[in-house]
């Protein structure tokens, strides 16, 4: 067994082992990071050009031509292809960033650290998670370029429109269903990682270090495996189902009468509304998964720079567990306009409203932790910061579409679409910025340029208020989302230099991440040489080299004292203590 | 690696193995939901006519469950003679199993039910087929076992792995039967 061990523990030589097909939690997490930035970017492109769109749907572009020479002939886009973008926009988004860098990402590389393990749980499952993440982007991928192009029917691909084929539009009929053997695939990684998740917090963790003693990064961690092991097993059979109705000829979701471009459907039965329920029953918990870890990251960062401890630890704990639960019993505020019973609404609203109990929770505890502290504002806590703004002005929207009768006029305009990328999309990116900040010291050795960070701060979070504001604005005026060109109604016209705004805004918000890319390469090849300890922080990753070794702790794994968080402590002259650490 | 450590290691595989069997119980619990939305919502609804085969099958799981079963013990009991032959057997009827209901595909192929031909089919052939595929996987990890027990590399102080699929083995019986009655009782069996 001994030497077994020991053979594992080892740094593998060579290339391929070392650095590709890597069974070591760091690089596996390394390796996240870098398939989410890759996504973002490319989800955060195809975003710019659907909104230049929006703004000049006249206008002839070259580039359109090039990339697209069948569906932007001369250069004008067509209606499906502004679909087909906002589709892939939204899935690369959702899936290979809001999923894959806070969870898989920096959990990966962080949650062995933290709780003093050597290494996950199941190494080799978790190289099998990343490569088979990785496949299932490459899959998603494909679908721009087999015939007819990408999907049209949205992230939620709801039949009869996913489920038709190929006479339903030019990119349901091979796009839609290499879409769904993306999202199958997906599926099964994120079941693997989640099962390492649990089984990594619950039995690796180092002596002393009980549950509640754990950094509240772990437990988000360790809530969202929960949501992911429930949620994506839901996603999984929708999935297969939905792809049996497009290969097989099977009605689970399909009705009877079905009349698609003056052609019937031979299809009976189905019912499309049973797909949004198994959609959405993962579709709610997956908003979580991609902003509980993000929580954990804020509330350490906060404290750490704050330099006081979380305010209410346990009350913290408690917010995210009863989020992750909640969030499994309202999935039915997606579906108020789908014709259900009144009274199933009632009950939806209800709960959607009580989460609302925790999430203050959260936002109150984060307030009074920061409150009377001494803040450095480096830029880990300028985005931690920001995050808290902009979960407030997204969280706050919500309650608005909680309510059955409100989300009647609101749910197909612009007010969700600003709405869900405030709180999902922004306040989740920003936590991941946060996080980047904070531990990339740890990760490669190096500290990260701080004037470069700031300049980032401050221009992604006015121009991330300037692109979601006035989608509020024009969606309260009754501007209906998913449409390609607002230029053919009368009563949009006079929303068209809002649009132009937002467009604006949006480009030079894509554009200034430059300043973040060229920062994390310079950082990473020339930034000043990272201490141990940079922040003066307390969990035990920080009680480790910059970068820490292969085996992490090796032999000598430490025994934690403490709990996460022990900062000013009165009547000490050190300011903080670390959970290892031994005092007299 | 320490006692401690290796002992760590055994429960992870335990917890792991918890946490497969609550998302496999969340993808069939998914699926049911589909089924029992699926027939209220229509009237196009037909059971599936049930070839006899399927009870044998039934039974070649449950002999292969139980001969895992005595073979944990065995192995637990340091009698490894006796669990190379249980541990043989029962994979042995687990591929038997997966035979079985081959044949039972084939049987309703020839009576003319396919996947696309009414919501019972199909929800019959995405059960017992999504079954078969979960049997499948803990088929090879008991084949890979039993070749490594062949090459005496099991006893009671390695067992872990034997201890989690045996438990994986039964947890697949118990889901057979409660697809047998699913179908049965909500599936209209004819």
């Amino acid at each position: 067994m001994a030497s077994h061990t020991r053979e594992r523990t080892r740094q593998p030589h060579g290339f391929l082992r070392r650095y590709v097909f890597s069974t070591d939690h760091k690089v596996i997490g390394i390796q996240y990071i870098l398939l989410a930035i890759v996504a973002a970017l490319v989800g955060a492109g195809l975003s710019a050009l659907m909104r230049f769109h929006l703004s000049y749907p006249e206008a002839k572009v070259r580039l359109f031509e090039l990339l697209w020479p069948g569906a932007a002939s001369g250069g004008v886009m067509t209606p499906e292809l502004y679909l087909s973008l906002m589709t892939m926009h939204g899935t690369i988004m959702v899936f290979f960033v809001l999923t894959t860098a806070p969870q898989s990402g920096f959990g990966n590389f962080m949650l062995p650290l933290q709780i003093g393990a050597r290494d996950m749980a199941f190494p080799r499952l978790n190289m099998l998670s990343f490569w088979t993440t990785a496949l299932s982007f490459a899959v998603l991928c494909a679908a721009f370029f087999v015939e007819g192009g990408a999907p049209l029917s949205g992230w939620t691909a709801y039949p009869p429109l996913s489920a038709a084929g190929r006479i339903a539009g030019p990119g349901q009929g091979l796009g839609q269903t290499v879409w769904v053997l993306s999202i199958a695939l997906f599926s099964v990684a994120s079941l693997m990682s989640a099962i390492n998740f649990l089984a990594t917090v619950l039995d690796l963790r180092t002596d002393g270090m009980s549950l509640m003693r754990m950094p509240l990064t772990c437990w988000g961690w360790f809530v969202t495996a929960m949501i992911s092991l429930f949620a994506f097993a839901v996603l999984l059979a929708a999935g297969i189902l939905l792809l049996l109705d497009r290969e097989a000829g099977s009605s689970f979701f399909l009705p009877a009468g079905l009349v698609i471009n003056d052609q019937p459907l031979m299809n009976k039965g189905g019912s499309p509304l049973l797909f949004q329920h198994l959609f959405w029953f993962f579709g709610h918990p997956e908003v979580y998964i991609a902003i509980v870890p993000g929580m954990g990251v804020v509330s350490t960062v906060l404290s750490v720079f704050s330099r006081k401890p979380v305010f209410g630890y346990k009350a913290m704990v408690s917010a995210m567990a009863a989020i992750g639960l909640l969030g499994f019993l309202v999935w039915g505020h997606h579906m108020f306009i789908s014709g259900m019973n009144p009274y199933s609404a009632i009950a939806f609203s209800v709960v959607t409203l009580a989460i609302g109990a925790p999430s203050a929770i959260k936002t109150f505890n984060w307030l009074g932790t920061i409150w009377g502290g001494s803040l450095s504002l480096s830029t880990a806590m300028l985005f931690a910061l920001g995050f808290v703004s902009v979960f407030v002005s997204g969280g706050l929207t919500g309650i608005f579409l909680g309510q059955p009768a409100l989300d009647l006029y609101f749910h197909d305009t612009y007010f969700v679409v600003g709405h869900f990328h405030m709180i999902m999309g922004v306040a989740s990116v920003f936590a991941m910025f946060a996080a980047m900040f904070y531990w990339f010291p740890k990760m490669t050795g190096r500290m990260m340029n701080e004037t470069m960070g700031r300049f980032h701060f401050y221009l992604t979070f006015a121009g991330a208020y300037a692109i979601f504001i006035p989608m509020h604005l024009v969606g309260i005026a009754g501007n209906p989302r998913r449409y390609a060109d607002f230029a053919q109604f009368d009563f949009l016209r006079d929303m068209t230099p809002a649009h132009k705004f937002m467009t604006h805004a949006a480009l030079f918000t894509v554009l200034v991440q430059g300043i973040f890319i060229v920062n994390l390469i310079w950082s990473w090849r020339r930034g000043a040489k990272a201490p141990e300890n940079p922040w003066n922080a307390t969990t035990l990753e920080w009680a480790l080299p910059s970068p820490p070794p292969h085996e992490n702790f090796g032999e000598n794994a430490p025994e934690v004292r403490c709990g996460p968080y022990e900062y000013s402590r009165p009547g000490r002259q050190k300011d903080f203590r670390m959970q290892h650490e031994v005092e007299g | 690696m320490s006692v401690v450590a290796a002992g760590a290691g055994r429960r992870a595989s335990y917890t792991g193995l918890c946490a497969f069997l609550a998302s496999v119980t969340m993808f069939f619990a998914a699926f049911t939901s589909a089924m029992v939305v699926r027939r209220g919502a229509s009237r196009d609804w037909k059971g599936v006519p049930a070839p006899s085969l399927l009870w044998v099958n039934t039974g070649i799981l449950a002999l292969s469950s139980l001969a895992a079963e005595k073979a944990r013990r065995d192995l637990r009991a340091g009698d490894r003679r006796r669990f190379n032959i249980g541990w043989t057997a029962a994979t042995a009827l687990g591929a038997l199993f997966v035979a079985g209901q081959i044949t039972v595909w084939r049987q309703l192929r020839e009576q003319g039910v396919y996947v696309n031909s009414h919501p019972g089919s199909a929800f019959f052939y995405v059960g017992t087929v999504s079954h078969a595929i979960h049997l499948a996987g803990g088929w090879i990890a008991m084949f890979y076992l039993a070749i490594r027990a062949l090459r005496l590399e099991l006893g009671p102080g390695r067992r872990t792995a034997v201890e989690v699929s045996t438990l994986y083995w039964h947890f697949l019986g118990i889901l057979w039967l409660y697809l047998l009655w699913l179908f049965r009782f909500w599936g209209n069996w004819e």
